[in-house]
């Protein structure tokens, strides 16, 4: 009896999830709701990104109060996983009306799932040619930012030590020990500091992370674990080299209270050492409410909600008549980072994280 | 038994399992093994013939092995303080013993470093004393500080469930043993600890799936370097979306714990053993001899140096702030200083956070009776149940997660967004534990006494009621704790959780950490320290508000 109803159940569930028609992400017929006219109940836009997604509440308010409209931000998760989870509904019934957060080493997965439909937004075409890299504007850029490694300016002054100025530098004895990156594999920062290798080294990358390795690097799982644990700017850890992004320094003297005069770190900015990471957006093709979704996407590119990007998110709006809040004075930015092309990237991810972990990790 | 009945009442804990772990897995794995419309078992092929994933499932077990058995090793001695003796400050040390099972890896792990790290405070203190030039204790990336962080997260499970059982445990046998002229080590090996045994096994099997299925520790602390299965399913799933890969690997970590289930269930059925359990004021004493005193003392100091040094840290870094020692880093807490949207002030977690941990103690509780009680009156096939409720523990979260996305983001079952997943994802986990403290006081209950009440006239209900419920009292309550201390800590459910205004404290404490800056990192520490003192305060209380002395038996 018991036995029968446990097979029972388990059997119906099993039966129920895979008999569950596995939607292919075709196009459904696009039925909008019809737009509430002003006055009457605000429309609902959902906006659906990652979980490092921050944005001025007076800044929302006022695209809610010119649309009649709510905001609803849906985080799910980290960068990958918020595209994975989006692509994982599929394209007939997404999870909102704009998606935030696709960056320049995960665009290709996302054109490539069908997610998203052409629309170029209002004040693009002010957005310099090498942020655009999808000509149909399917994903439109927002932001972009670098990873650099930054270094304790306090810990090489006690050294004496000469802070490393490029990538070659850190397979040197002098800064034997010295640096703590992220793995790819798990880490976007990780990713784009190995895009960095690929795109300076090319397919001699690897033998770079062989003295790397050599040069006793540490790895870690994760940006918050690198910055806050194993550096020695968090005062707990012994690596005065941290794989970061170039606006960290400023982002110190911001969040010090004003405590900080100037940034207590540096960052290496040597030609290749960083690789610049554009952050996209973009409308759902089948999105519930396509035309306020369209408007969102003209406001995130407009002066309001760009300047308002590098003081939520510490990246660079695109559009370039957007003013930078003071602190950013103490940002820098290289002079020639390292690039790949999105494509390439798409084809070869898995096999440059794959060959990463068996020469460092394994 | 009524059959009928006792089938109504596994129903309502299995349909819970089916529509919300055995549904969205099978969604997941429908689509990966699936997705192409063939059947596509490459992740396999992959697996079993790359030498290295055979390695990480090696290590997995090996490790998941030792930090079992040191665990157990670990918690003993407490536990046989905490049941035959009776102290001053029992309850709050009790509570205190739950705090390391809460706390996110990612503030735990810089509490690690500051301790044991080459820079940390042993090191610092061995240097001094033998006035060494380096550091003397290199632990960073090693199996040792897993082993440290396993028996640090684990050890409250031990410690509870193997207490419980030994309060009960009728000191009378052993005195008997005594009298007859057994020595204290004849009594422990041949009487306690084969009667004890079904708890230490029940705990051992939790703490293993715990330390089999470990992540963030082994990520953190470890370094990138060791890899346990459940890093290998994230690494493919979330980053590399090889989703065959990580498919077959959750399935071969559900197999792997299944089997281990399978012989544990045997063990156990055959080693309980009905027996008049003793209410409390029998089998605990106060201190008197100072023999006693100096036992009891040097046992308990040493537990919580080990489990509150990192927590002492924790506290210690909250209150560093740029200006020095103070309470800026707590003052700032509730401050939003950017006028971000998606601000949530730290009262607002809090208030999150113990709102999902009452639903999850109180569903989870419920749930777990009827599923303990199914199990322990099923003569066969109390097993497989047994098995099935412990799976979700085994089950990758990044799996789960996805899973959920593919069963409730669409008709007919269109969830997305909904809040409530969030405690029903946190009863899922607290399922297993809450059940496995429950089902061995169960089996220790004479049936012969269910059967005069029920030949004097009583009801199955009226049964349960007067016999079974005032016997489950003491076990209900820390499957209580469990379920209250697993919602507080939980971390990979809170991915379910788009919406940021729900968010609970492990998440805001992430999201903290997320930015570069000393007073994100502050911030993170104090609302961690409040997450501690919280929960403490919460946990001290529920053992309070215990059943009076009178109705335990």
């Amino acid at each position: 009896m018991q036995r029968f109803i446990i097979i029972l159940v388990l059997g119906a569930a099993f039966a129920a999830a895979a008999c569950a028609p596995v939607k292919a992400p075709t196009a459904a017929p696009d039925s909008p709701a019809p737009q509430s006219a002003t006055g009457g109940a605000a429309t609902e836009l959902v906006v659906v990104t990652h979980d490092s997604f921050a944005v001025s509440e007076e800044v929302i308010r006022e695209f809610e109060t010119a649309n009649n409209a709510t905001v609803q931000i849906l985080k799910s998760g980290d960068a990958g996983s918020a595209l994975n989870k989006a692509i994982l509904a599929g394209a007939s019934d997404p999870l909102g009306d704009v998606f935030f957060g696709v960056d320049n080493t995960f665009l290709s997965r996302a054109l490539k799932a069908d997610l998203f439909q052409a629309y170029k937004p209002t004040g693009a075409d002010a957005i310099a040619a090498d942020y655009i890299l999808d000509p149909e504007f399917r994903l439109t850029p927002i932001d972009y930012g670098d990873v650099c490694m930054n270094y304790d300016k306090q810990w090489f002054a006690e050294k004496k030590l000469a802070p490393p100025q490029t990538l070659e530098d850190l397979t040197k004895p002098e800064y034997k020990g010295l640096l703590v990156v992220e793995n790819p594999a798990t880490s976007s920062p990780g990713l784009a500091f190995l895009l960095a290798t690929v795109g300076t080294y090319g397919t001699g990358y690897l033998d770079f992370w062989t003295k790397l390795r050599a040069n006793d690097v540490a790895i870690s799982e994760g940006w918050e674990d690198a910055y806050y644990t194993k550096s020695t700017w968090s005062g707990n850890g012994d690596r005065p080299v941290v794989v970061s992004y170039a606006t960290s320094p400023a982002a110190e003297v911001f969040f010090s209270d004003g405590k900080l005069k100037e940034p207590p770190t540096g960052n290496v900015l040597g030609d290749g050492a960083c690789f610049r990471q554009i952050e996209f957006a973009g409308v759902f093709r089948n999105a519930k409410q396509p035309e306020l979704a369209r408007k969102f996407m003209d406001f995130m590119l407009s002066p309001r909600f760009q300047e308002d990007i590098p003081l939520q998110m510490f990246v660079y709006p695109v559009n370039p008549d957007a003013k930078l809040p003071d602190f950013f004075e103490f940002a820098e930015t290289p002079k020639k980072p390292a690039t790949i092309a999105a494509k390439e990237i798409e084809a070869n991810r898995e096999t440059w994280i794959k060959e990463w972990t068996q020469t460092v990790l394994r | 038994m009524n059959r009928k009945l006792l089938g109504l009442v596994l129903l309502v804990p299995l349909v819970f399992l089916a529509l919300f772990y055995f549904y969205p897995l099978g969604a997941i794995l429908g689509y990966s093994f699936f997705g192409t419309g063939t059947l596509d078992l490459s992740g396999f092929r992959e697996i079993f013939g790359d030498p290295y994933y055979l390695g990480v499932l090696w290590f997995t077990t090996w490790q998941a092995a030792l930090s079992t058995l040191l665990t157990v090793v670990a918690a003993l001695p407490a536990a046989y303080i905490f049941a035959r003796y009776e102290f001053r400050g029992q309850t709050l040390v009790r509570a205190l013993t739950t705090l390391p099972f809460l706390m996110p890896t990612i503030v735990v792990a810089p509490a690690f470093i500051a301790l044991f790290g080459p820079r940390g405070a042993v090191n610092s203190a061995l240097m001094n004393v033998f006035n060494l030039t380096a550091p003397p204790i290199q632990l960073l990336d090693t199996i040792w500080i897993i082993f440290l962080a396993h028996i640090f997260y684990n050890y409250t499970i031990v410690f509870r469930i193997v207490s419980t059982a030994w309060t009960n445990l009728d000191p009378q046998l052993g005195n008997a043993a005594r009298m007859l002229g057994a020595n204290k080590a004849w009594v422990f090996f041949e009487i306690t600890l084969p009667l004890l045994m079904p708890a230490i096994l029940a705990a051992s099997l939790l703490v293993f799936i715990f330390d089999f299925t470990s992540f963030g520790v082994i990520l953190i602390l470890g370094g990138a370097r060791l890899a346990t299965l459940e890093v290998e399913i994230y690494r493919t799933a979330a980053n590399l979306f090889d989703l065959p890969l990580a498919a077959a690997l959750s399935l071969i970590q559900i197999g792997c714990t299944l089997v281990l289930i399978v012989v544990y269930t045997g063990l156990q059925a055959r080693l309980a053993t009905p027996m008049r359990l003793r209410p409390r004021a029998i089998t605990r004493r106060k201190l008197e001899r100072a023999g006693q005193k100096v036992f009891v003392t040097l046992n308990i100091t040493a537990m919580l140096i080990f489990l509150l040094a990192p927590l002492v840290v924790l506290i210690f870094e909250s209150l560093d702030t740029p200006g020095g020692f103070g309470l800026g880093n707590y003052l700032a807490l509730n401050e939003n200083v950017r006028g971000s949207a998606t601000f949530l002030p730290p009262t607002d977690a809090l208030r999150n956070s113990l709102l999902f941990a009452s639903i999850t103690v109180a569903v989870a509780v419920s749930l777990s009776l009827l599923a303990a009680y199914a199990i322990t009156r099923t003569k066969r096939g109390g097993g497989t149940f047994d098995a099935v409720f412990l799976l979700p523990l085994a089950t990758s979260a990044v799996t789960l997660g996805f899973g959920y996305i593919l069963a409730f983001s669409r008709a007919p079952l269109d969830f997305r967004a909904a809040i409530w997943l969030i405690p029903v994802a946190h009863t899922l986990v607290a399922l297993p534990l809450v059940i496995r403290s429950i089902v061995p006081m169960l089996r220790q209950i004479k049936p012969n006494v269910r059967e005069a009440a029920a030949m004097l006239g009583a009801n199955p209900a009226r049964v349960f009621r007067e016999v079974d419920f005032p016997i489950v009292t003491r076990a209900v309550l820390v499957g209580a704790v469990f379920a209250f201390i697993i919602s507080l800590g939980e971390f990979g459910a809170t991915t379910l959780i788009a919406r940021p205004e729900w968010a609970t404290m492990p998440l805001a404490i992430y999201r903290l950490l997320g930015q570069p800056g000393l007073a994100n990192y502050g911030q993170a520490m104090a609302l961690s320290a409040v997450l501690m003192l919280v929960s403490a305060v919460a946990i001290a209380l529920m053992e309070r508000v215990r059943i009076g002395e009178g109705a335990e038996f």
